[in-house]
């Protein structure tokens, strides 16, 4: 499937992915705290593993950087 | 005390966390500036070096309270956007409303700022926009139900210091939520001179980030907050025209 996440587009595997919490594990985070948007809709953390990611879907992951 | 919405505060020191050169020189900076609030801004997350390290990470955020910014957004929506990003982080549920509206000044624009902040009052954030030394607006915001207003000193970035201390001062003195000046401080002096003008708090970033010796300058800065707003209490005294000796007028031998 195609999603495209942060602007890019990538290919997945639709079989390993089907959810939210599945694409953040393929991703490899670490400790890191993200916040998703699915299709512009802002998750909480609790409902990753319930969120579905379907082909097509737009992604943004987004976290805390340095700023002013 | 400095209080903001419920939560309360020793220092009147706010941090930025922008443009540090290297984590270690910033966690060191932190620590000595003593600051309890510190800005951040939302991203994305870099996918091709997820794992990259970041500050947050080695903050124990039980010692300090977060308050990102919407900065990036150039109108209301966007900065809603960017608001609700970063409370879904379950981390804060403080937000520096920053709507920029021009590339070169990076001046708020106060229209799309008050739109911002209305939405987000009513959803429940703490709210604290970055405005102008605009004394009107101010006082708007304030009386939407802002907790805070954070008038300019200078532009981002300048630190070219306190430019109106006239208009910050009528900010000050007819503000019923804390008064935090953010941005254009460019030394101690300006932190000082903004917490004797009666501010509640500083918010500074470059001037630290970019000194010569950041954490040398932070404690500095920490210093300054604390001088300028014991200067405060202790009331000044007024500025006059004419000399008046310190040492008594009776007495003189020469005399």
């Amino acid at each position: 499937m195609k999603l495209r996440i942060n602007g890019q587009f990538m290919d997945l595997d639709e079989k390993a992915i089907t959810t939210v919490e599945d694409l953040l594990h393929s991703l490899d985070l670490g400790v890191k705290t993200v916040v998703v948007e699915r299709n512009q809709e802002i998750l909480l953390k609790e409902q990753h593993a319930a969120t579905p990611v379907k082909d097509g879907d737009t992604i943004e992951i987004v976290h805390f950087v340095g700023g002013g | 005390m400095l209080t903001i919405g419920s939560q309360q505060f020793h220092s009147r020191l706010l941090l930025g966390t922008g443009k540090f050169s290297d984590l270690d020189i910033q966690s060191r900076a932190v620590e000595v500036s003593e600051t309890e609030i510190l800005t951040f801004a939302v991203r994305r997350l870099n996918l091709s070096n997820p794992r990259e390290e970041n500050f947050l990470e080695r903050l124990d955020l039980k010692r300090y309270t977060l308050l990102p910014n919407t900065a990036g957004a150039v109108n209301a929506e966007e900065a809603v956007r960017i608001a609700r990003l970063a409370k879904a982080s379950g981390l804060c549920d403080m937000i520096k409303v920053e709507v920029i509206g021009d590339p070169h000044t990076l001046l708020p624009d106060p229209l799309e700022t008050w739109k911002a902040c209305e939405i987000l009052l009513e959803e429940g954030f703490i709210v604290l926009p970055y405005i102008s030394d605009d004394v009107i607006l101010a006082k708007r915001l304030q009386k939407l139900g802002v907790h805070a207003v954070m008038p300019g000193a200078s532009p981002i970035g300048t630190g070219r210091g306190i430019i109106n201390p006239f208009n910050l001062e009528i900010i000050i003195e007819q503000a019923e939520v804390p008064v935090i000046v953010d941005a254009g401080i460019g030394s101690p002096k300006d932190a000082a001179f903004a917490m004797e003008l009666g501010a509640d708090g500083v918010l500074l970033n470059s001037a630290v980030s970019g000194a010569n010796d950041p954490v040398k300058m932070a404690e500095a800065m920490k210093l300054a907050v604390q001088a300028g707003r014991l200067g405060y209490e202790a009331g000044r005294i007024p500025v006059k025209r004419y000399a008046a000796a310190s040492s008594p007028q009776e007495g003189m031998i020469t005399k």
